[in-house]
């Protein structure tokens, strides 16, 4: 009978819903061991049954990274700062491939989550937010490969290893920020998940992952950084390989469009759930 | 304040269901379709969630209509009614899984909902692992799962198996297992929809009995079912809905029977008298149907058969226009389950060319249903397949188990089969 008292503050009243309030975090407290759960089974199921298991973590970016080392590094002869091309490509590809996963599967959330959400009550924005959390174990998987290698061209690792955390933070908001959107778009236009799929692909050519952003004219650059991923792979590279100062310009302007997209996310998600269950 | 448990106020929803689409036959028609099929899906796809401009359009249906109910704690209310009554809208409302569209509720306590039992359960994790996930998913904390653990892997017979993937169980496993987490919330407010059909006949028994418990605890228990025994014995009021409004409301026992009274009050045995038929029915057309028995293979009003007997069922029509009509019979079980929907457009018979009143005889061989009571819904349309008249319920027959060892069957469909050894 634990629960009991928890319960004298516990009245609901359902009603069709006028005003409206962003999050709420005292119930997101209250339902923190399913966000844990969700996250673990996100985890575990991932790659059950395969042979190689989180192995994949680190072959997807790493076959793509010799792909590309071949293509735009040996036979396009893109420049690279003047790091070796294999790490400049691979530092950018674990950044990218954090956040391209997370923005399929954050977007994909509710389509894949209805046969929970049309059942079961809880805060439906759970849903875009734990794919995001759950694909940094990928990450940081992906991630140790890169020290291996820096070892292997001779980089040292130094203290700006500590900035990684504030660009894993970015680019966690704005693929939570964007899975907010596409996911209330998806449950209700089916076309949405075809969409990403081109969508990624475009995002990936848009940003640093295959260039550095010096190739880029200087006058663009602060508006390309409104794509935060410039900020988030170029610092990416930047932390590890110390070849270029930190881009703080290119950081700060993203953050300030991460921010919108993860809060107009949120109002746009919260403007949309009340209809979920029923379109589903 | 805190007198009532739940307190519904002029609740209303309202859903639209899928206009048909047009169809094309020409190849220019098709192609223009085509083009501009992406924006009339656009405008289809869109109305699902704006109402604005066709607040009766004819695609629109309100499954509930100003329902008000008070329940206080402790209460055990089952809630009644035929399929589309509006019966699991009202729990999907109260478990803040769809938005009203008028009305509120208010809830006093933590509530879990049944609406379904393994919500969640991942195929490839195991045991264990679904356990604390559906838990979390039906509303308890990690630690309250932890303290009913061993509990839930008792009940659920899972034993040794508790480790292994879920997609490796049985199905009757994988049912034990979900159940057992379910019955093990104790949340103050229980909201269940016609879960308990599950599993084998012990297993069931076995969810029942703990329902009750839960009941017994003080718990407020709402309750779907079309099962009128179990419905008879845990509930201690009832609520019957017709067309999402509440239409009875009450002692158990009163409203079950006044529910099944239509049936038996104008049915005598085999025969039911339709012409002022008390009961659900929906006659937009001018066609009547006036009487349907149930007949046995020597031709008499018979209400009871064997599980291999033949039946006729025989239904007495008027009104017939110039254009013939088309009728189907549909055989439902006591939980609601179609079993049978049989047609006469599938008859060598031609109904089209009638245009007196007439007797319409339609046999079936060999039942081969198990012993249930089973009821006859009557639906009679025009050539056009337009809905004339519609009478769910409209004759009741048991059917019965005599000659045969005792089937414990799961199956509605009882078949006997023709077997060989060679």
């Amino acid at each position: 009978m634990k629960s009991k008292s928890s319960s004298i503050t516990h009245e609901v009243i359902i009603k069709p819903k006028t005003g409206w309030q962003l999050i709420d975090w005292r119930e997101i407290k209250e339902y923190k061991d399913l966000i844990y759960f969700l996250i673990l089974r996100d985890v575990k199921s991932l790659y059950k049954q395969t042979v190689l298991g989180f192995s994949w973590a680190i072959l997807r970016p790493f076959l793509k990274m010799i792909v590309f080392s071949v293509i735009f590094g040996y036979i396009a002869k893109i420049p690279s700062d003047g790091i070796p091309y294999p790490l400049f490509s691979y530092a950018g590809l674990v950044a990218w491939e954090y956040f391209a996963n997370s923005l399929k599967r954050s977007s994909g959330s509710l389509i894949t989550g209805s046969g929970i959400f049309t059942k079961v009550y809880f805060p439906r924005l759970i849903l875009p937010i734990v794919p995001c959390i759950a694909s940094l174990v990928d990450f940081v998987i992906a991630l140790s490969i890169v020290f291996i290698m820096m070892f292997i061209y001779g980089y040292a690792i130094t203290w700006s290893i500590l900035y990684i955390p504030i660009l894993v933070l970015l680019m966690l908001a704005t693929a939570s920020g964007l899975g907010m959107w596409l996911s209330a778009m998806a449950i209700q236009y089916r076309d949405v998940p075809y969409g990403v799929e081109f969508l990624v692909q475009l995002l990936m050519y848009a940003a640093p992952v295959i260039f550095p952003v010096s190739w880029l004219p200087e006058s663009l650059k602060l508006y390309l950084g409104i794509y935060p991923m410039y900020g988030v792979i170029e610092g990416f590279r930047s932390a590890i390989l110390h070849q270029t100062p930190m881009p703080w310009d290119l950081i700060g302007v993203g953050a300030i469009s991460a921010i919108i997209m993860l809060f107009s996310g949120a109002y746009y998600f919260k403007k949309k759930e009340r209809i979920f269950a029923d379109v589903a | 304040m805190n007198d009532k448990s739940i307190q519904i106020s002029n609740l209303s929803k309202r859903y639209r269901i899928g206009v048909k689409e047009e169809l094309h036959d020409s190849l220019i028609g098709k192609i223009t379709s085509l083009i501009i099929s992406p924006f009339n899906n656009f405008r289809r796809v869109q109305k699902l969630s704006k109402f604005k401009g066709s607040s009766n359009g004819e695609d629109i249906i309100w499954a509930l209509k100003d329902i008000s109910i008070d329940i206080k704690p402790g209460e055990i209310v089952g809630i009644i009614g035929k399929n589309g009554a509006g019966k699991s809208t009202l729990l999907k409302i109260l478990s803040r899984i769809v938005e009203p569209t008028g009305g509120s509720a208010i809830i006093n306590g933590r509530v879990a909902s049944l609406l379904e039992i393994g919500t969640g359960f991942h195929k490839e994790l195991s045991g264990r692992e679904n356990i604390y996930l559906n838990g979390t998913i039906l509303g308890m904390t990690k630690n309250e799962i932890n303290s009913r653990f061993d509990e839930i892997v008792k009940f659920s017979e899972i034993g040794k198996f508790i480790d292994t993937p879920v997609k490796r169980y049985s199905s009757g496993m994988y049912v034990r297992l979900a159940f057992a987490v379910a019955a093990h919330l104790e949340p103050e407010i229980l909201i269940i929809d016609e879960v308990l059909a599950v599993g084998d006949a012990a297993f069931q028994k076995k969810c029942i009995g703990k329902i009750s418990d839960t009941a017994q605890a003080g718990r407020t228990v709402l309750f779907v079912s079309h099962n009128m025994h179990t419905i008879q014995s845990i509930c201690n009021r009832v609520i019957l809905l017709e067309d999402g409004k509440v239409v009875k409301d009450g002692n158990t026992h009163k409203v079950v029977s006044s529910y099944l009274k239509p049936i038996q009050e104008n049915t005598v045995d085999g025969e039911s008298d339709l012409r002022n038929w008390p009961g659900s029915r929906k006659s937009p057309g001018k066609i009547r149907a006036t009487y349907l028995r149930t007949l046995d293979k020597n031709g008499n009003t018979c209400s009871t058969f064997n599980i291999h007997d033949q039946i006729t069922l025989e239904l007495e029509i008027k009104n017939i226009g110039t254009n013939g009509f088309v009728v189907s019979f549909l055989i439902n079980d006591n939980q609601g389950t179609l079993v049978y929907q049989i047609r006469s457009q599938d008859s060598p018979i031609d109904t089209e060319h009638i245009s007196s009143s007439v007797t319409v005889q339609m046999t079936i061989p060999k039942l081969n249903i198990i012993e249930k009571q089973y009821t006859v819904d009557v639906w009679i349309g025009n050539h056009f397949d337009k809905m004339e008249d519609f009478i769910e319920s409209a004759i009741a027959f048991d059917v019965i188990n005599v000659g045969h060892s005792k089937l414990a069957l799961r199956s509605v469909i009882h078949e006997t089969g023709k077997w060989s050894i060679k």
